[in-house]
């Protein structure tokens, strides 16, 4: 690849996603967009680029760059805290209204909004009559059909998914599992790109984040921040990813002490919202 | 060190189990069918069993019967690894005391996943198979 071209890509890539590749990152656009290449029967990289310099394959290269590997339960821990902090808490501070709204902001092929859903349903009774909502977004549209079928190999059930899990709530169909249709319900899909206005979601108790914002650069991050902090309760939880943090970004989380990747809305919008309910418990 | 009984009754599986399972600091007993495999167990029994379905002599399910028959032999835990890979003998295996199950062909890893799921691995322990 020529520094031109991988100047433009950079560009194109910063512009449209956010994705903020340093300067020694040809092989990973290399690896990722040859395969797009071959599939339009181009010849290359170069070829790929004078079409893209033409208008044409933007949408697709950025799906291309910004698709990552997940799978069920990642990291086990953002999952325990979901379990053992988080529901808790909103167990208690949303009994009156019995109800819940839960976004994955890069919910990618479906692993982590269903893990959650895997997770809500084990709790059983104790949510009986509460509303519960998953609202799933990703820039990819591709990958948000295959979350929507919700339909796995047996490699990607194999990784991460307790078998128990596996054989209560996936539906086998020859050498595939498909997610069961209680659980596909609880889930609501949206194409969204996190550069832009998503206020239009609505205020969320809950949101994951996981390992979308790694790519952003800094600015981009705090402007990201900042906006999660406004589609947030109060009294919400942030959860992001075991490498990312917003501490020395802004002062609109501060962390959850003891619970790595756990934060807590910190600002104005938090102070205000907070205040009839501090009154009610006095 | 923990110790891994690995059966199947391909020279090559096990080969390729024992692998994996020596980069994540297992000790190795190898058996070709379950009856040798109970014959291992009832002499000392491992931490962690990896166990094919299909085998001559005694088959995976006989012997995970019969090892949780034997004095302590509810302790190890067994992880499935096999091609069978239908619902049905998904829940028989559960049902008779299998802690977990791996669909063949399998990789390094899902076998960690499945090891860290049984809590035969911490999460952040280093592999290096």
């Amino acid at each position: 690849m020529t520094p031109p071209d991988y100047e433009y890509l950079r560009k194109l890539l910063k512009d449209h996603s956010g994705l903020d590749l340093s300067a020694d990152k040809q092989y990973l656009i290399e690896s990722r967009l040859l395969p797009l290449a071959r599939k339009y029967g181009l010849s290359g990289i170069p070829d790929l680029v004078t079409k893209i310099r033409g208008g044409a394959y933007i949408p697709q290269v950025v799906e291309a760059m910004t698709t990552n590997e997940t799978f069920f339960f990642r990291d086990k821990v953002p999952f325990d805290h979901f379990r053992d902090a988080i529901m808790p808490d909103v167990l208690k501070a949303r009994a009156a209204r019995r109800s819940v709204r839960i976004w994955c902001a890069a919910g990618s092929t479906g692993q982590e909004p269903y893990s959650l859903a895997m997770c809500l349903k084990e709790m059983g009774a104790t949510l009986a009559g509460w509303r519960v909502e998953i609202v799933a977004s990703d820039l990819s549209q591709e990958v948000l059909e295959k979350s929507k079928a919700g339909i796995y190999s047996q490699f990607e059930v194999q990784r991460g998914l307790p078998i128990q899990m596996l054989v209560k709530y996936f539906k086998q169909s020859g050498e595939l599992w498909q997610i069961n249709p209680e659980l596909r319900s609880m889930v609501q899909h949206h194409q969204l790109n996190l550069l832009h206005d998503f206020a239009q979601l609505g205020v969320f108790d809950v949101v994951f984040c996981r390992n979308v914002l790694i790519y952003f650069d800094q600015d981009t991050k705090i402007n990201v921040f900042n906006r999660l902090a406004r589609s947030m309760e109060a009294d919400g939880f942030l959860v992001l990813g075991a490498a990312e943090t917003v501490v020395g970004l802004t002062d609109s989380f501060k962390p959850v002490p003891e619970r790595r990747g756990l934060y807590r809305p910190n600002g104005a919008r938090g102070l205000a919202a907070a205040m009839p309910r501090v009154a009610v418990a006095g | 060190m923990k110790t891994c009984l690995v059966v199947d009754d391909s020279s090559v599986v096990r080969k390729i189990a024992r692998r994996i399972l020596e980069g994540m600091n297992f000790h190795i007993i190898e058996a070709e069918d379950g009856a040798v495999a109970l014959e291992a167990c009832k002499r000392a029994l491992p931490d962690a069993v990896l166990l094919d379905w299909n085998m001559p002599v005694m088959d995976g399910f006989e012997f995970l019967v019969q090892l949780r028959r034997l004095p302590g032999g509810d302790q190890p835990k067994v992880v499935f690894c096999t091609t069978e890979n239908g619902i049905d003998h998904i829940s028989r295996a559960l049902h008779a005391g299998a802690n977990e199950y791996i669909m063949k062909p399998f990789d390094k890893d899902i076998v960690v996943a499945k090891f860290q799921e049984v809590g035969l691995l911490a999460l952040d322990a280093p592999t290096d198979a």
